[in-house]
């Protein structure tokens, strides 16, 4: 298969390191979970994309069809996206907490915060 | 028959207590059922032990589906060590929760933290049973997502950010591993860990293998804390619940430790690992940063809580130092260390949890002049620094011992030399507190005289005397470190 083939892997690789910037490069406590989903999501295609087998059909057992798609990766992924949502949601429930504590939920107005009640206590 | 059952009660039991103390919501009931499901893993895991010493590894079949189809549970000699040490630690600090959290967070959020504390539990001891690399993922992320939030229950705000940055981190971590068994499973098409170990020296390519084992070794070493990916141990430690720091810190790393070493030694094989990618060579260097630069850390540290989570990286270190030195004697001090290690934090964060009920906080200040008002505390954290630092005659010098013939019998005197000046600085960070709570007058904010509760001082002193018996009776710790070594090595010597 020729480079050009293999775009599933090519946008798996953007989407990760996409992901992973946003995750360090933003302050924003949500941008950062937005990144990490992005990450994350990059994975499932990780997974998906070789399950698809060259001239396989849908795996449902059939006369005729001979080569089968992988369904095994399509269930993990599945189990990969339930932990994924409950990570997201468990992380912008900690940025509402953050934000009713702090005020803000911008990750240097936080540092600082910390730094000035650090150096008053 | 429930006996042949043991290995997914272990983990079923904690599991289904959580949302049984969610139901019930009464505070009592909470703990009352918390505290039965711990005891009856720890009961199930000294039976596992037991019967894995008599009979040999022990592989269940989860509804009867046989491996590699089904999800395989799988207990031998390193599994059923780790399985002690987690539902130990599990029970005791159970029995410890009671009035330390009682006195942490509002009653009416208390049944919240046993249904939490019960899901990390169940998470960490699956983790560790499971002999599938997909479902070791599930575990994981139970027991994380558990301990982020059991970690933002503390009482200062900062416990919120520190969550926070153990979520970001930990997810990474997570996303990483599955990433590495992707690969892996791309190469053999198996997902159980045994078939997966078989398959793998036939895998064509063998620069997916390698991609695959770098990828589950940084996902594993940032839950592991292994330094530069330790950062958010500290905050974590330092701001969560007394209760919680002692059990993430005695359990939660180990079990990441485990995975490791499965998948080092169980999966890619010893050859593989030192072989193809310098992996022993990067090991060394890490833990030997990990050691001298956290033990320094720990020097300056305000804050007992923060001090004893810097020396948690420093110790990872020294398993992560076993790991690396490839050898059976290293491997025995790696898995022995995890023991010795284990109950050594959980008594010293357990204690360091009493001071911070009594004085509101674990900062030096409240330190001072404690030998007097608190000498119970006091001595107890004084036995498990002695088994931080690794004097003989305390469960720590055993370990240490080890790792110290590993490294002259790789012929790495300086590597000796090494392990050797850093348990000095562990003995100056220990005797820091020997100087604020012996030799200083009480301050200000020092506690009025008077102990910790006795629910919470008796199972603190329990991990204490266990500190020195296994210093003493090393049947079980190095025994069973040296069993799961020779497992875990096969016919290398």
């Amino acid at each position: 298969m020729s480079a050009l083939g293999h775009y599933s892997y090519w946008i798996t690789v953007l989407l990760m390191v996409a992901g992973l910037y946003i995750v360090i490069a933003r302050g924003n406590l949500v941008k950062k979970l937005i990144g990490l989903s992005i990450f994350q999501t990059s994975v499932y295609l990780l997974y998906i994309a070789p399950g698809k087998l060259v001239g396989g059909t849908a795996p449902i057992v059939a006369d005729g069809f001979k080569l089968y798609s992988n369904p095994l990766p399509h269930v993990l992924i599945l189990t990969a996206i339930v932990v994924g949502v409950a990570t997201l949601a468990l992380g912008l429930a900690l940025a509402v907490r953050i934000r009713e504590a702090y005020g803000s939920i911008e990750e240097d107005e936080i540092l600082a915060a910390d730094r000035d009640s650090e150096g008053r206590a | 028959m429930t006996l042949a059952h043991l290995p997914a009660l272990v983990v079923v039991v904690p599991l289904i207590a959580a949302p049984l103390i969610v139901l019930l919501r009464r505070s009592t009931a909470a703990w009352a059922i918390a505290l039965a499901a711990c005891a009856f893993s720890f009961a199930a895991a000294l039976l596992l032990a037991a019967e894995v010493l008599a009979a040999g590894a022990i592989s269940y079949h989860l509804g009867s589906w046989p491996p590699p189809w089904g999800i395989e549970y799988r207990v031998d000699a390193l599994s059923a060590y780790v399985l002690v040490l987690v539902s130990g630690i599990g029970m005791v600090t159970a029995l410890y929760a009671w009035r330390s959290i009682a006195a942490e967070l509002p009653r009416d959020q208390l049944y919240l933290f046993y249904a939490l504390y019960c899901l990390c539990l169940s998470g960490l001891l699956g983790m560790t049973v499971t002999g599938d690399a997909f479902n070791l993922f599930v575990f994981m992320e139970i027991a994380s997502l558990s301990s982020y939030v059991l970690i933002a229950l503390g009482r200062h705000r900062r416990a919120l950010l520190a969550a926070y940055q153990y979520l970001i981190l930990g997810t990474i971590g997570a996303t990483f591993y599955v990433i590495g068994v992707g690969l892996l499973y791309l190469m053999t098409g198996t997902l159980n860990i045994a078939d997966i170990a078989e398959r793998l020296p036939q895998a064509g390519n063998p620069r997916a293998v390698l991609a695959a084992l770098a990828f589950i070794t940084v996902g594993v070493s940032l839950k592991l804390a292994l330094f530069p990916l330790h950062f958010w141990l500290p905050n974590a430690y330092a701001h969560a619940p007394s209760a919680v720091t002692a059990f993430l810190a005695a359990t939660a790393t180990k079990v990441a430790v485990y995975v490791l070493l499965r998948f080092y030694f169980g999966i890619f094989g010893f050859r593989l690992v030192t072989e193809s990618l310098p992996m022993p060579e990067i090991l060394l260097a890490l833990s030997v940063v990990a050691i001298v630069s956290a033990s320094l850390v720990a020097l300056w540290q305000a804050d007992l809580k923060r001090l004893f989570a810097y020396s948690s990286v420093a110790q990872i270190g020294y398993i992560t130092l076993g790991i690396g030195m490839a050898s059976r004697e290293g491997l025995t001090a790696a898995v022995a260390h995890l023991f010795n290690h284990g109950i050594t934090k959980g008594a010293l964060f357990l204690l360091v949890g009493g001071i911070a009920l009594r004085a509101g906080s674990a900062s030096f200040d409240a330190v001072r002049g404690l030998g007097r008002r608190m000498p119970l505390t006091s001595l107890g954290i004084v036995i498990a620094g002695l088994s931080l630092i690794g004097v003989p005659g305390t469960a720590g010098f055993t370990s240490k011992w080890y790792l110290v013939l590993g490294a002259i019998g790789a012929g790495r005197w300086w590597l000796a030399a090494l392990i050797v000046l850093t348990s000095l600085i562990a003995l100056a960070y220990v005797w820091r507190f020997v100087e604020a709570a012996y030799l200083s007058e009480p301050g200000a904010r020092t506690p009025e005289a008077g102990e910790a509760p006795a629910a919470m001082l008796a199972p603190a002193w329990l991990l204490v005397a266990a500190c020195v018996y296994f210093g003493f009776e090393t049947s079980f710790n190095i025994g069973g470190a040296a069993r799961a070594a020779a497992l875990l090595l096969g016919g290398v010597p």
